[in-house]
């Protein structure tokens, strides 16, 4: 293990976008203590910033992190990343497997565009949480994140496969664009959930604002769901399954587009008999 | 003063084929002789004339709009570092100005015309192209469905029409005129396209594709300018389109005129599952018709974009491939589309399109008349030439990228039959020699006296691969600018222009258009002289 604790303050966002895993379990202590990191457009080596213990290893402990850290685990492929603190942007963007967890809140696009992975966020999320970069046709495209906390706007915007479970409310334009994959809300989602979606599940244990141009299509519990609920309650995250407390709504959409996504939605209380339009 | 000593000189414009002479250079021209001065040893080298580019979107409103919409594509790009000689930059399928300047100098090219521009955005053309370092530039102005032009030949004013074409193309501050789709933009402002060539354009009673196409050619000659008429056919990447074009051509007789793009025009079939190459019926006519030049318009499989004033096309492409769409007017003189587009080699349509291209460049006899292009961006980017230029001079290399097709594109396609092999000569010609001679410009694509002294000298290697890719050195006005793949020296290069003569009453013709139907004032409309630093402008009589 390598362990790293912050001794300097600053106010520039550090980048630490070189310090991975991959590179990481093959080097020797000077070799990580000489890492460049990035502060604006000067360059300075990571003991610089931190106390650093350890070698040879893949799990990398960061302890003192603050919001100004960027593009931690951006990329990485194996090991693990623990930060003891809040993330800043980019947390594990683009990553295509092992696996992040951050005892603090993370800034906007954690897990944007990763392929493969585990991130767990304890506190917040900021927006753009495994969303593709202005422009890209596709976000996140495999990988879990799992959010004990709220997230920002644009929550899953543009991804094609992988799984995002938020346990507290998230921002307006959940699941924007979306064309794959499973955003699963336990409080909820701000305005325009799945505005445009294409394809795709947005599973939500409260009511959403959904927009018009998405169709009431039936009431009932999916097949899939009792299959899925198991998965989900190993990431935090368990759904009702039982149809004499409530009923999942199933509606269609985004009919704008038009896309065959679909968006369902717990009601407790209710049957299929008095599923709602 | 330089002397390039030793190295093999390829100058087809003087018949120099590979001797070992000397070359040399004093004041940025092609001398005799020079005593003393600085020496470039060539041994082992080749040296040809700087590359010029006939037909390239680098500049202006189109290009500028496609950078902005296709920020994925300058993300992944290789960064051109910020030095204390160089400017900071992207490259990728639509690189930032400055980096189009080192990356077309870094291939050996020395001269590019940015295609299509439109007047009203030629002030932002020429202010990229100011920030386009190092390389000659020239611009062809947008002229088939400018209204003012087409309500002048509706009228029957020919004569008009040719001043007022003269005034347009000294407002935009042009080298040449290009028609893009003769009447098809001017109708896609009312949904529709001009698809046919006799019947009449949307809106207007009398002109027709045909009409404006002579019409044109015509003014272009009358006024003698450099440059032929630059011409996008109608109907481009529609399946069974060669009809079009073969019809295009024949109006054409009895005109200088230059196609562009040809790759784009030149399919059989009637739809996206029937499609097929027609290069040689193309390319029979081409060969007999000394009247025209074209240039490929090849494509390579991979990432483009595709930016076009072609509107209505980009429509239906951004209908088919469900992307990003982009799609500008440009008031009453025509429209701009921009879609980005993936070739891949697994698609049938687009195995057909990356056959075609070379099955012209290898059909077309004459290697003075087709000139190597991809249409930068829509084909290939221009950084990819050097993968064409291997693939031309080396058959069995090209034979095994053909047998990467699938089965179904090579019963569409020629491709597999042909086994010519371009010579480094002929190489020398198409991407220089060739579209220097028919853009009317005297002092590129050789190498003799008095010639300006843009010289790129590579490796001598066997095979193409190597050649344009890596030069070891590429001069510029006499200067080494390029050497061993490092920029040395970022001058701005010379801007090419014409000033063909027109009846300054004109204006008095324009000026109530103007401010009937304009959105800025008419004084406003020319580009100022002064806006291009470097200007070369040529009057004509």
């Amino acid at each position: 293990m390598i362990t790293l604790t912050l001794n300097r303050q600053f106010t520039v966002p550090l980048e630490l976008e070189k310090l991975l895993p991959d590179v990481t379990h093959k080097l020797e202590h000077a070799g990580v203590c000489a890492t460049p990191v990035f502060m604006g457009r000067r360059q300075y080596r990571l003991d610089e910033f931190f106390e650093i213990e350890g070698e040879l290893s893949d799990h990398i402990e960061i302890h003192g992190t603050t919001s100004k850290m960027k593009s931690i685990g951006r990329g990485m492929s194996r090991g693990k990343i623990v930060l003891h603190g809040d993330a800043g942007m980019h947390l594990g963007a683009l990553m295509t497997g092992g696996e992040i967890n951050v005892t603090g809140s993370a800034a906007d696009w954690a897990g944007a565009e990763m392929r493969g992975g585990m991130i767990r966020i304890a506190g917040d999320a900021g927006g753009q949480v495994g969303a593709a970069y202005r422009g890209d046709a596709a976000g996140m495209r495999g990988g879990t994140i799992v959010i004990a906390g709220t997230a920002g706007q644009e929550v899953g915007m543009r991804m094609k496969r992988g799984t995002i479970v938020v346990q507290g409310k998230v921002g307006d334009f959940a699941g924007l664009q979306m064309k794959g994959g499973t955003i699963v809300l336990l409080r909820g989602a701000g305005a325009r959930p799945g505005s445009w979606m294409i394809r795709g599940t947005i599973l939500s244990l409260a009511e959403l604002p959904l927009l018009p141009t998405f169709r009431y299509a039936s009431s009932g519990t999916p097949t899939f769901l009792r299959l899925y609920a198991k998965q989900l309650e190993t990431l935090g995250a368990p759904i009702p399954l039982d149809e004499s407390q409530g009923n999942w709504d199933r509606y269609s959409g985004d009919l704008s587009v038009p896309g065959k996504g679909e968006v369902l939605v717990w009601r407790a209380g209710t049957s299929c008999e008095t599923g709602s339009d | 003063m330089l002397r390039i000593t030793g190295g093999k000189v390829y100058d087809p414009a003087n018949d120099i084929v590979g001797e070992v002479r000397d070359v040399y250079i004093s004041d940025g021209k092609i001398v005799a002789d020079v005593a003393g001065g600085t020496v470039i040893n060539a041994a082992g080298m080749v040296v040809l004339p700087g590359g010029v580019d006939i037909h390239t979107h680098i500049a202006g409103g189109a290009l500028n709009f496609a950078r902005v919409m296709t920020p994925e594509n300058q993300r992944s790009a290789p960064v051109f570092q910020h030095t204390k000689l160089q400017r900071g930059g992207a490259g990728g399928p639509t690189p930032t100005t400055f980096a189009t300047g080192y990356l077309y100098a870094g291939m050996g090219y020395t001269t590019v015309v940015e295609a299509a521009v439109p007047v009203l955005s030629a002030r932002h053309t020429h202010e990229e192209l100011r920030d386009t370092p190092i390389i000659d530039k020239a611009c062809n102005v947008l002229m088939a469905n400018n209204e003012i032009v087409l309500d002048l030949l509706e009228a029957g004013e020919l004569e008009r029409a040719r001043d007022v074409v003269a005034w347009l193309i000294w407002s935009a501050k042009s080298y040449g005129v290009k028609a893009v789709s003769p009447g098809g933009v001017a109708a896609w402002k009312f949904g529709g396209n001009a698809t046919t060539l006799h019947d009449p354009v949307r809106g207007y009673q009398k002109v027709t594709p045909a009409k404006i196409i002579q019409s044109l050619a015509g003014i272009v000659d009358d006024l003698g300018l450099p440059h032929p008429l630059h011409l996008h056919c109608n109907n481009l990447g529609a399946p069974g389109n060669f009809v079009t074009t073969l019809d295009t051509m024949k109006l054409l007789e009895g005109n200088r005129a230059h196609i562009a793009h040809l790759q784009f025009h030149a399919y059989g079939g009637d739809d996206w599952q029937t499609i097929s190459s027609e290069s040689r019926a193309i390319a029979e006519y081409f060969n007999a018709h000394p009247n025209l030049t074209c240039d490929a318009g090849a494509v390579l499989f991979g990432n483009a974009v595709t930016i076009t004033a072609d509107g209505p096309w980009q429509h239906l492409l951004y209908q088919i491939t469900g992307r990003k769409w982009g799609n500008l007017d440009v008031e009453n003189e025509t429209c701009c589309g921009i879609v980005p587009y993936s070739y891949k080699g697994s698609n049938l349509v687009n195995a057909v399109q990356w056959a075609v291209g070379l099955e012209l460049l290898l059909l077309i006899d004459d290697p003075w008349r087709v000139f190597l292009t991809t249409d930068h961006p829509n084909g290939a980017c221009f950084w990819r030439y050097p993968e064409i230029i291997h693939m031309l001079m080396d058959a069995e290399f090209r034979n095994e990228q053909v047998k990467k097709l699938p089965e179904k594109a090579l019963a569409k396609t020629i491709i597999a039959e042909l086994d010519r092999e371009y010579s480094l000569a002929e190489i020398a010609i198409i991407t220089s020699a060739g579209p220097a001679r028919a853009l009317g410009m005297k002092n590129k694509g050789h190498l003799g006296i008095g010639a300006d002294a843009d010289v790129a000298i590579y490796h001598d290697k066997p095979d193409g691969r190597f050649l344009f890719r890596y030069p070891r050195y590429v001069l510029k006005g006499g200067e080494v600018v390029v050497e061993e793949g490092d920029i040395k020296s970022v001058k701005l290069g010379k801007e090419f222009l014409v000033r063909p003569r027109f009846d300054p009453q004109v204006e008095e013709h324009l000026r109530p258009v103007f401010q009937r139907n304009y959105s800025i004032e008419f004084e406003n409309y020319p580009v100022e002289i002064d806006l291009l630093e470097n200007a070369d402008v040529r009057v004509l009589p």
